[in-house]
Order: C-alpha cells, then sequence, then structure tokens
C-alpha cells in the first residue's frame, strides 16, 4: 500500500518539468532585456516608461513573473521539504510561501494594468 | 530474495542529513544553487516588486528608491543579491545541459562547477564595481 502524505511531493515529474521551462521563460525574458539595452545603448527612464507603455511587452514581464514565481513555488517547497520534519510546520511554510506568491502576483498585475 | 518479490520499504520522503555530508565541486554548485534560490526568494523578489512599482509610480518617486538603496550597506546587499541571481542563472544554465546530457562525465562536470563559480563571481565583481 502506498503511504500518502499530504505535504509530500506528489511524486514529482510535473514540478521537474515546470522548473525547467519556467527558467528557460525566464531566461529568454533576461535576453530580451539584454537586447533591449544593447540595442538602446542603455535604459533611461523615458525608455523605462515606453517600454511599460507598450501592451506587448506587459504580456512578456507577465508571462516572466508568472515562470518566476512559479519557479520560487517549487523551489521554495522543495527547500521546505527538504529541512522541516514536523508535518505541521512543513505545512506552514508551504502555505505561507504559496499566499506570499500569489499576493505578489496579484500584486504585479495591479502593476501592470490596474494603474492607467 | 529476488528483487521482483523484495517488498517496498523505502521511507519517502527522503531526508538528508546536512552534518554528515562531504561536498564534491558539483555539490557545492548545487547547494549554492539552493542558498542563492532562498535569498532571491526571500529578499531579491520583494525588493524587484518595490523597484518595478517605484519606478512605474513616477520619476521622483524612483530616484526616491534609488537614493534609498544607495548607502553603503543596501549596496553590499544589493551585490550579494546580485552574486546570487548570476549564480543562479549559471548554475540553472548547466542543469539544463546536465538534463539534455551535455558533459555528464565526471570530468566535464567538474570543469562546468569551476566555470559556474568562476563566471558567477566575476559578473558579480562586475556588477558590484559599476554600483559603487
Amino acid at each position: 500500500m502506498v503511504r500518502r502524505i499530504v505535504v509530500g511531493a506528489h511524486y514529482g515529474l510535473k514540478d521537474w518539468l515546470v522548473q525547467r521551462i519556467t527558467a528557460v521563460v525566464m531566461v529568454l525574458y533576461t535576453l530580451l532585456w539584454l537586447a533591449i539595452a544593447w540595442y538602446r545603448g542603455g535604459v533611461d527612464y523615458a525608455l523605462w516608461q515606453a517600454l511599460f507603455a507598450n501592451s506587448a511587452f506587459r504580456v512578456a514581464t507577465l508571462l516572466f513573473w508568472l515562470a518566476l514565481l512559479w519557479h520560487a513555488w517549487v523551489g521554495m517547497r522543495d527547500i521546505w521539504m527538504d529541512y522541516l520534519k514536523p508535518t505541521a510546520l512543513r505545512l506552514t511554510f508551504e502555505t505561507l510561501t504559496a499566499l506570499t506568491l500569489f499576493a505578489y502576483a496579484v500584486w504585479l498585475i495591479d502593476l501592470l494594468w490596474g494603474r492607467r | 530474495m529476488p528483487a521482483l518479490e523484495r517488498p517496498v520499504t523505502k521511507q519517502r520522503p527522503v531526508y538528508l542529513n546536512l552534518v554528515r555530508i562531504r561536498l564534491p565541486l558539483p555539490g557545492i554548485v548545487s547547494i549554492l544553487h539552493r542558498l542563492s534560490g532562498l535569498a532571491l526568494f526571500l529578499l531579491g523578489l520583494p525588493l524587484l516588486l518595490v523597484g518595478v512599482e517605484r519606478s512605474l509610480a513616477s520619476p521622483e518617486a524612483f530616484e526616491g528608491f534609488r537614493s534609498a538603496l544607495s548607502n553603503p550597506f543596501a549596496k553590499i546587499v544589493l551585490i550579494g543579491l546580485a552574486w546570487a541571481y548570476l549564480h543562479h542563472f549559471c548554475a540553472g544554465i548547466r542543469f539544463l545541459l546536465l538534463d539534455i546530457h551535455q558533459g555528464i562525465e565526471l570530468k566535464p562536470a567538474r570543469q562546468s562547477s569551476v566555470v559556474v563559480l568562476v563566471v558567477s563571481l566575476a559578473l558579480a565583481v562586475l556588477v558590484g564595481v559599476r554600483l559603487w
């Protein structure tokens, strides 16, 4: 019989794959920034404003942040699973992490779309 | 007893005893990948979000944020975070290459560990020089 643990790994292949795909998304977004900075010879405030006024750039930025937050979720949960042995403590930290990351996501969407 | 008939007795999840582990070079890169990820989550992520918020609010707000980060202590933290990001980035790319079976022999794996450590440190020094 398989012993299921509520804060266990869910046996992990999906998370392993998610970690890698989100990493590639973040690398691509980082390269996009480097390319923009290189092409324009640096990033000043006017360019910054213009970029965030462009909705395609905002979508790319949102994709990057969702990848980042999902990546952080998988990574942080790995850390809690490895070092926090009491189940109650682990569940508490995993919950706090998930809530924090979700709050960050909502905040970011508000930053990108809520204020214009 | 043949392996097929043996009952599965493995305890899951597996916990590691950190005190008893002796790390080889790739292991050091790996644990630094984890530590830098933790630092980026705890400090880098909220700081980056506040930075995005301030920078989109107004030029004055962004200048205020920049000057708040210009004292020496903040700069040391920022350089630390820059290293964390760079190490996490380089080590992550190394892991992706290992995943597609590039450099998995012992020798190239050790060499790429050194490359990751040196390149991320060197780039962090470069960032530090520009920041100061």
